[in-house]
């Protein structure tokens, strides 16, 4: 057996290729910030390939692009106009999310260690949030999740250095119920056309759990979950039909939500049946005049169509539709939020010490329970301990089409404030929902 | 009750003859030349990207309506007609000697370099063309309504499995075809031009696996990914069915079809497990597909 | 056996092992993944010596995995040497299960239903999502070590050294396997079984108990892997993942039971470098190199050392 040769040459190996992974920095590890750094490092991480980079990834690639530029060169309106953050200038490193969790607690640990980030902004899937958060709180760095949907992370456990700053899905699913029951109070029958992973199931159940519970006698008819990614749903379609709910849940994102969009129109499943796409906002400025009419569009939050007539949103729309041609849609907005609140944190802590730089102490401590102003509103740092963010709900029904916004206008909008979709600070949401939301304040 | 029927049957015919499109090719590959070729899903991403900017082009210019539907083959023959023999005389062609998993991992690799080079050429974003999915109106089976499309889609596998039937039953080539699928070694022995049917049947499949995606393209939102999605599906299918059979593909691709429209009308639930499943259960109990024509060693 | 040859290799361990405390923190845990998928790739290279080639080894990865995230969630479980056992012995009787059946089959077949089996526990896992998580997988909690509760920043290179010294564990295990009659039976399935039929021995049982080994081999890089990332998902399971493994046998090798973890280091590191420096081509990178592999050199890497000796001989 040769393994005398073998060793060595695993072991020349190896100490080649970690001398790749040696920068000038060496063996150091970061150094603590004593006065304002030269520039300050973000890592964003975001699908930059697969299936979720059209409608999430490269809209909130660009909306950080966008922001970092604009930042640095102090061109943001107030509040943020001070250049980049507190004076610092900001410069990106961006990874693509791809490759599964395990890949990314790699690439966490890669971004932390050889590039040496500041911080962290990402992630847009459940399972890569769940995975790296732990790692974040190992390697004490600031990492802000802007977009995963799982209501997990600070119900599970506290968590110190991990912020997110967008709502969980949740305010989707009690959004939804409510605003079916605005529209539909008689509805009796309903059935749910979910993806086949933690995100669909999660979703459909929120939503099943939350229905039931402010209308006990509705029945659920049907209840789909083809594979994600399946792209053909004629027989989904077929089942749905043959069902006959008079309303559909789907929480139904980018290919398949186009995909299943395309086929169900010629057989008219949308007059048959009421149907709700909880984060079907993307699609709008895609398919353009080709959306159906009468469909019930959510952009998990105010954001988009729904997002205020703020100059901070008008700054916002315009400048994004100017570099990339196309209007910012519910990702881009998460990622301006992430972004501009850790601005908001940084600042406010440097405020409270005569503009001294902060520690990572101090950021936190003024990050928690924060109140920022973003795009989409004002967002409150209100759950979680002051780590999880709470945001209002809007939902639309979508009308004629627009030749001059190049998309389909939305009607019959209405809003849910964060106190009527979001569990109190403390409270699991299932717990929460069972009890029959106690302390919801709703319209 | 027999509504339900009706209803499982028809969705049972759509999705048989779609995975009868996507099967058929890699069953074919698989039978002439030994290679389970895993590139067969991008072959089916190019069909449909092919076929979406076809049909783009074609709805620019102010042709005959119908003529749109042409655009389909048209993109299955370029597509198949330029990548097939391309990967088969560039790569595979070294490769045959080499044992099996070798081959495998080049085509593995293959799909691979064509998951990005498609993103370099058409970009990251959905391509929607579905032009031709609405164009033929709809049609009322039993109580539901089906898109007309949904029977082109049939009727395009139906013809798609005689032609190839009649090609390999009646015609000269067809018959060297099925030769080199029963006793490869006989074949060569008798003289056949193994590198010139080695080819032509890559290419068959290309094309097949081709117009698989290009039918496909005008109902879904072709993007980035749509290849791999197909091949585990056009795995079990010939697997089923048995490997280099065309009665297999459609024998596999009926009882898929039918059993994951019960299941879908019946018991949700169930609907990931059963395709795999049933490939395990037929792999144990009747090794060869229940169609299958290649022997399996089995002590 | 060559006892220098045993004391060289353990002193390269050895080595290996100081180098857990002077390379960069990342690094280490790099290398951490890439031995766990090493016993991976070295449990089909052991398929692979009696002529099988299994894309369902990611079924008993996972299933150590798993094991070890049901072990903390189920019965509390802290200890990383009680949760390694556990997956081990969990892997090895998912196999002794499955190989009833699987281990009779040759070929394409074989390949097939490994593919098939490890796809049905992804369904499973995605499906049963109050039980597992579903897509978002399950949380290992940083476990204790020989009963020490080891500060984070130890921890990592606590588990390092677990990680290699589990590692040569397997693979000192291995090498005694294949240098064992059973071993040599292994390498005769290959060539002819009728005639190792002939002279007397089961062919099935030795397919069978090879199964159940390599089963073994995978689940211990299952659970490594678990400890170390600090997170399960189903993604484990998935054909994709055990098509890594074969690639990653065949980048190293099959010629000595060290060349798959050079193998599965190169891999480790060249995919994190293609995703940092080409993320947008990252797979037509590693397409390409693995087809280049294919084509060029089939026997692995490993191949690369009699290159070396050849020229010093001539």
């Amino acid at each position: 057996m040769r393994i005398r040769q073998g060793g060595w040459f695993i072991i020349l190996l190896v100490i080649l290729f970690s001398s790749l992974g040696l920068g000038p920095s060496g063996f150091s590890q970061a150094p603590a910030p004593t006065g304002a750094p030269a520039q300050l490092k973000v890592g964003i991480v975001t699908f930059l390939s697969g299936a979720a980079a059209a409608p999430f990834g490269v809209p909130s690639r660009n909306a950080a692009e966008l922001l970092i530029e604009q930042l640095n060169a102090g061109s943001v309106p107030k509040p943020y106009d001070r250049p980049g953050i507190g004076g610092v200038p900001l410069r990106a490193v961006y990874v693509d999310e791809a490759g599964g969790a395990e890949r990314q607690v790699a690439e966490l640990r890669r971004l932390v260690l050889e590039e040496k980030v500041d911080f962290v902004i990402g992630y847009i899937s459940s399972a890569d949030c769940l995975a790296v958060a732990p790692v974040a709180e190992e390697l004490k760095v600031l990492t802000v999740l802007f977009d995963c949907g799982t209501n997990r992370i600070f119900e599970e456990r506290a968590y110190r250095y991990v912020f997110r700053t967008s709502a969980h899905q949740v305010i989707d699913s009690i959004g939804l119920a409510r605003y079916l029951l605005k529209v539909r109070p008689q509805v009796r029958t309903v059935a749910g056309l979910n993806q086949n992973y933690a995100w669909g199931q999660d979703s459909w159940n929120t939503f099943r759990e939350a229905l039931l519970k402010l209308k006990p006698d509705v029945k659920v008819v049907s209840e789909q979950f083809p594979k994600l990614f399946a792209g053909e749903f004629s027989t989904e379609i077929s089942a749905l039909l043959a069902a006959r709910p008079e309303f559909i849940h789907s929480s139904f994102w980018g290919g398949d939500l186009e995909g299943f969009t395309i086929q169900m129109m010629p057989r008219r499943l949308h007059r048959r049946s009421l149907i709700a796409f909880t984060p079907g906002e993307p699609m709008l400025p895609r398919l353009g005049r080709d959306v159906p009419p009468g469909i019930i569009v959510g952009a998990r939050g105010p954001h988009g169509p729904f997002a205020p007539n703020t100059p901070l949103n008008q700054w916002f729309v315009r400048a994004y539709r100017d570099r990339y041609g196309i209007r910012p849609v519910y990702a881009s907005y998460h990622m301006a939020q992430a972004l501009l609140g850790v601005k908001a944190a940084f600042e406010k802590a440097m405020a409270s010490r005569e503009g001294q730089w902060p520690t990572i102490d101090q950021v936190i401590a003024a990050f928690e329970y924060l109140e920022f102003e973003t795009p989409s509103g004002p967002i409150r740092m209100a759950i979680g301990k002051g780590h999880q963010a709470v945001e209002p709900v809007a939902y639309g029904v979508t009308g004629p089409y627009d030749p001059q916004q190049k998309e389909v206008r939305l009607t019959n909008v209405m809003t849910f404030p964060a106190e009527c979709v979001n569990p109190p600070e403390g409270v699991k949401s299932e717990d929460w929902i069972r009890q029959g939301f106690p302390g919801a304040r709703c319209p | 009750m027999l509504d339900t029927v009706v209803v499982i049957g028809t969705d049972g015919l759509i999705y048989a003859a779609w995975l009868f499109l996507i099967a058929l090719g890699l069953s074919l590959i698989y039978g002439v030349l030994r290679v389970l070729n895993i590139a067969h899903g991008s072959f089916y991403a190019l069909g449909a990207y092919g076929a979406a900017s076809l049909i783009g082009l074609y709805g620019r210019q102010d042709l005959w309506l119908y003529g749109i539907y042409l655009m389909l083959p048209l993109a299955a023959l370029a597509v198949g007609g330029t990548v097939g023999p391309l990967v088969e005389r560039g790569v595979l062609r070294w490769m045959y000697a080499r044992e099996p998993v070798y081959q495998l991992l080049a085509t593995y690799a293959l799909f691979l370099i064509f998951e990005d080079l498609v993103k370099l050429i058409w970009g990251v974003d959905p391509i929607y063309a579905y032009a031709p999915y609405t164009l033929l109106g709809e049609v009322s089976i039993g109580a539901i309504t089906y898109p007309a499309y949904s029977l082109l889609l049939i009727g395009t596998a139906v013809v798609v499995g005689v032609l190839v039937g009649v090609f390999i039953r009646r015609s000269r080539t067809g018959r060297v075809v099925v030769a080199m699928i029963e006793d490869p070694e006989m074949s060569t022995a008798l003289g056949v031009d193994v590198p010139r049917m080695s080819v032509l049947a890559f290419t068959l499949g290309t094309v097949l696996a081709a117009l698989g995606g290009a039918m496909t393209a005008p109902m879904i939102a072709v993007m980035p990914g749509i290849g791999a999605e197909v091949i585990v599906l056009a795995f079990a299918v010939v697997v089923i069915g048995g490997l280099g059979s065309l009665e297999g593909a459609a024998i596999g691709a009926l009882l898929i079809g039918l059993l994951r429209a019960a299941t879908v009308h019946l018991i949700p639930v169930l609907e990931l497990f059963v395709i795999y499943l049933v490939m395990a259960l037929v792999l144990i109990l009747r090794p060869r597909g229940l169609w299958g024509r290649l022997e399996i060693r089995r002590l | 056996m060559n006892s220098r040859g045993i004391l060289v290799g353990g002193l390269s361990f050895v080595g290996l092992g100081v180098m857990g405390f002077v390379l960069p923190q990342w690094t280490v845990f790099l290398l951490s993944l890439a031995l766990a998928r090493g016993l991976a790739a070295l449990s089909v290279a052991l398929l692979m010596r009696a002529g099988l080639v299994s894309f369902g080894q990611s079924l008993f990865f996972a299933t150590g995995a798993y094991g070890a995230a049901f072990l903390i969630r189920l019965f509390g479980v802290r200890e990383a040497v009680v949760l390694l056992v556990g997956a081990v012995v969990a892997s090895m009787a998912l196999a002794a299960l499955a190989g009833l059946w699987i281990a009779r089959y040759r070929e394409i077949f074989f390949a097939m239903l490994s593919l098939a089996f490890t796809m049905i526990l992804y369904g499973w896992l995605l499906k049963a999502y109050w039980i597992t998580g579903g897509t978002d997988g399950m949380r290992i909690p940083p476990p204790t070590v020989l009963g020490v509760a080891w500060p984070i920043d130890r921890l990592r290179t606590v588990l390092y050294l677990v990680t290699l010294g589990c590692t040569g564990l397997a693979l000192g295990l291995t090498h005694l396997f294949l240098e064992a009659p059973l071993g040599y039976a292994v390498r005769a399935v290959r060539d002819n079984e009728i005639r190792l039929e002939y002279l007397g021995s089961s062919v099935g049982q030795v397919v069978y108990w090879t199964y159940v080994l390599a089963a073994g081999l995978a689940g211990l890089g299952g659970v490594l892997m678990a400890l170390n990332v600090g997170h399960v998902d189903p993604q484990l399971a998935y054909w994709t993942t055990a098509g890594e493994f074969v690639f990653i046998t065949l980048l190293g090798g099959t010629e000595s039971v060290l060349a798959p973890f050079l193998g599965a280091v190169l891999f480790e590191f060249f995919r994190t470098y293609a995703l940092k420096y080409a993320p947008y081509t990252w797979q037509m990178a590693l397409g390409g190199m693995m087809l280049l592999l294919v084509l060029f050199m089939p026997r692995g890497l490993w191949t690369l050392r009699h290159l070396r000796f050849r020229k010093a001989v001539s």
